[in-house]
């Protein structure tokens, strides 16, 4: 095989063929994909939970992770997140011309390592080629399926006064470390994405504790824009402590070099729920046992006050409102 | 245009030098400070070095600030 | 007053004003680049990012702020290629990777960042590199202070001044503050408890009548300042008029390249076209800008003036004073939002 993607690659004729056969199903076989039907069929009954992503990531490739990665976590996490056991991936690529095969399989490898940790199946996909230039590299578009437990019911209007706010650990550090990667900003450091599969790490969660109200990835727009989510669904206030929210340093050191705010920056393997008070402190022992929850804390609780909005007490002790992020995450200068 | 960040000179090379803070590094420009070296302290401005920290008055400084730290706790 | 916008973006992501007693009254002055950047200026570099083969380089607060008619972040949605940048390290950097174009770097800042523009002139001309250029609309602080201080508009009993400025001029050029207006002036660092030592300090002066400079920053500024970078600093740059939005024009508060390095120059390399340059009606950032009125007193603030439908700069900035008091508000300013 040639060592780039040509169009031809997405013409559905041989090349096409070839690129199924030998860069994707290799890796990705499973009985329903290897049929090569037109669509892809299961059984399942019960409730069902759905979605659908992009991923357009740029740099493809950054420390922790890559696109491939990205797509099937991000999509495994959106299941989990509405307590959903995920079960099924659907996964399309458009792919720009010149694309570097080597760059292709490492990303395949990646999908495929992925979607084994998180114990789900690729069972349709789609590749489609355009022209140089008329996209960045590659785009990865997913859609998923998961089942929901009878009685398990949590959604973001799920909250309440009393309830307990709890995050996996520490933020920013997949945006820092996608940033690192960027042309320009140029500093280099250890911290690697925290791109992770979340979904063992919810059904712990749900096996200890069946008064999980809310649970959220925290992922464009950071921890903050997820709690005002969580708080403008459920109509509830939410307060947060700074001190409680865990960042690393080096996170910490890059968001000041940028002049960014770490609970604005992106995070791909974090969990915020809301639970009921009463089963907080378990169910966050739970969460530390899992590796993915090492740092987990408890970093505030649910108000009746403010409803809407949302409060952080900061280190120096005054409180202030957290908005949703607006407009970009800008490096500030000054 | 006000945020300057305190990092580390790791090495100097010539009118740059290799900095770290908590463990991120970057290169920057030494130009307005030839006379930083190995081990001090500067502050980082868009990518230049525009002054070396006194190491005495940061720890003057440090002092003092605990020290006020420490009556806000006590309110 | 505090100067600086990183100070005011400090004072208020702490939450200082309510760690101060009630007889101290904040007002945030000119002290954000980007805030006081003329609209017939931001035109300009509009206009700039429109012509063929120009790439615009740009540090990344200005790219949204609105012009009379447009902005750069626009003009980039319709085809204009605009990069924002960290350092001005990178911007002469994309002038060598593409020698084709004419890449124009949007010179905004005080005196911490004016030698860093310096600098990259004199790599561009070290380097032989022809297709660089800057827009100079660099600003000084002193100068603006002075202005403010004349115009009596707000009565001030302390200023507290730029960390980082006074990094590069040191305390010397603030000396004219105690002594022709009795005004107290502390130099204060960044730090929530930097900024609470810099205010004590200022009240001290205040209540004993006795008004000077004082450094409360001694860890980063020296009396004399940096002055290897001041040189550098003179030897691209002459100090001339520069026009500050909401204040007008200002003498002796601008930097304009020297003859010498004319042809960086974006002003002198290239002619634009420009419409009349317009305000937005009701928009009081000028106001703001000159601590004559707190965000919270402009009728556009919050309803529809907003940190994504901005209608001035200050609340573009992440150091203009109103997006500072939108995104960092207490309960108590949040006026049922």
């Amino acid at each position: 095989m040639d060592d780039s993607i040509l169009l031809a690659h997405g013409s559905g004729g041989k090349l096409s063929h070839e690129l199924v056969e030998k860069k994707f199903l290799p890796f990705l076989a499973n009985p329903a994909l290897n049929k090569l039907d037109d669509s892809a069929v299961f059984e399942a009954s019960g409730r069902l939970a759905f979605t659908t992503d992009g991923y357009v990531v740029n740099p493809i490739f950054f420390p922790g992770g890559d696109i491939g990665k990205l797509a099937v976590c991000g999509t495994v996490n959106d299941l989990a997140m509405n307590g959903a056991k995920p079960l099924y991936l659907s996964l399309s690529a458009i792919i720009e011309e010149g694309f570097l095969l080597s760059e292709l399989e490492q990303i395949v490898q990646s999908i495929k390592k992925a979607a084994e940790e998180a114990e789900v199946s690729i069972i349709a996909g789609d590749t489609k080629v355009v022209n140089r230039g008329q996209a960045d590299k590659l785009f990865i578009t997913t859609s998923g399926v998961g089942i929901i437990s009878p009685g398990v019911d949590i959604s973001g209007a799920n909250a309440r006064a009393g309830d307990k706010v709890l995050l996996s650990g520490t933020i920013g550090d997949h945006g820092i470390a996608v940033m690192s990667q960027r042309e320009g900003l140029r500093f280099s450091m250890t911290l690697r994405s925290d791109c992770a599969p979340l979904n063992k790490l919810v059904s712990q969660m749900l096996e200890v504790s069946s008064r999980i109200h809310c649970m959220r990835d925290p992922t464009r727009g950071g921890l903050a824009t997820t709690l005002n989510e969580l708080a403008k669904q459920s109509k509830v206030g939410i307060a947060v402590e700074e001190a409680k929210i865990p960042v690393k340093e080096e996170v910490k050191a890059a968001c000041e070099l940028l002049g960014l705010d770490p609970i604005y920056v992106a995070n791909e393997g974090k969990v915020v729920a809301v639970v009921d008070s009463a089963d907080a402190d378990k169910i966050l022992a739970r969460m530390r046992k899992n590796r993915y929850g090492r740092d987990a804390a408890i970093i505030g609780e649910v108000t009746k006050e403010h409803p809407g909005k949302v409060i952080m007490k900061t280190k120096l002790g005054p409180s202030r409102i957290v908005d949703m992020l607006s407009g970009e995450l800008l490096p500030r200068i000054c | 245009m006000c945020l300057a960040i305190p990092v580390r000179i790791v090495s100097v090379d010539g009118d740059e030098a290799e900095t770290e803070i908590a463990g991120v590094r970057r290169r920057v420009s030494i130009v307005f400070t030839p006379e930083a070296k190995m081990g001090d302290y500067v502050l980082l401005h868009t990518g230049y070095a525009i002054g070396v920290i006194d190491e005495a008055e940061a720890e003057e400084t440090l002092k003092l600030l605990e020290e006020i730290a420490s009556l806000s706790e006590v309110h | 007053m505090e100067f600086c916008g990183g100070h005011t973006h400090a004072i208020l992501r702490y939450g200082i004003r309510q760690l101060v007693p009630k007889t101290v009254e904040m007002r945030s002055g000119p002290g954000c680049p980007v805030c006081v950047t003329a609209t017939a200026d931001l035109d300009k570099a509009i206009a700039l990012a429109h012509l063929p083969d120009v790439i615009i380089t740009t540090f990344g607060d200005m790219i949204r702020v609105p012009g009379s008619y447009s902005s750069l972040q626009k003009a980039k949605a319709e085809g204009a290629d605009v990069r924002i940048v960290y350092s001005t390290i990178d911007a002469v950097e994309i002038a060598d990777d593409n020698p084709g174009k004419s890449v124009i770097f949007i010179g905004i800042g005080f005196e911490t960042t004016a030698p860093t523009i310096a600098a990259s002139v004199l790599k561009a001309q070290q380097d032989k590199i022809e297709n660089f250029y800057v827009l100079s609309l660099n600003k000084l602080t002193p100068p603006v202070m002075k202005a403010l201080l004349d115009s009596g508009e707000v009565k001030l009993d302390g200023i507290v001044c730029p960390g980082h400025v006074s990094v590069i001029i040191g305390s010397h050029p603030y000396e004219f503050i105690p002594q022709d207006y009795g005004v107290a002036c502390v130099i204060s660092g960044f730090e929530p408890l930097d900024i609470l030592l810099c205010i004590d300090k200022l009240v001290e002066q205040i209540e004993k009548g006795e008004p000077k400079v004082e450094i409360a920053y001694p860890r980063g500024v020296k009396p004399e300042g940096n002055r290897k970078a001041w040189q550098l600093t003179e030897n691209v740059f002459e100090i001339g008029e520069a026009n500050w939005r909401g204040i007008g024009i200002v003498p002796q508060s601008g930097l304009k390249i020297r003859k010498k390095y004319e042809r960086f120059d974006a002003d002198k390399a290239f002619t634009v076209s420009l419409k009349p340059p317009r305000e937005p009606k009701g928009c009081r950032c000028g106001d703001v800008i000159r601590g004559a009125a707190m965000p919270l007193e402009c009728k556009l603030f919050r309803k529809f003036c907003t940190p994504e439908r901005p209608v001035g700069p200050c609340m573009v900035s992440s150091e203009g004073a109103c997006a500072a008091y939108y995104q960092y508000g207490t309960i108590e300013n949040s006026q049922g939002f």
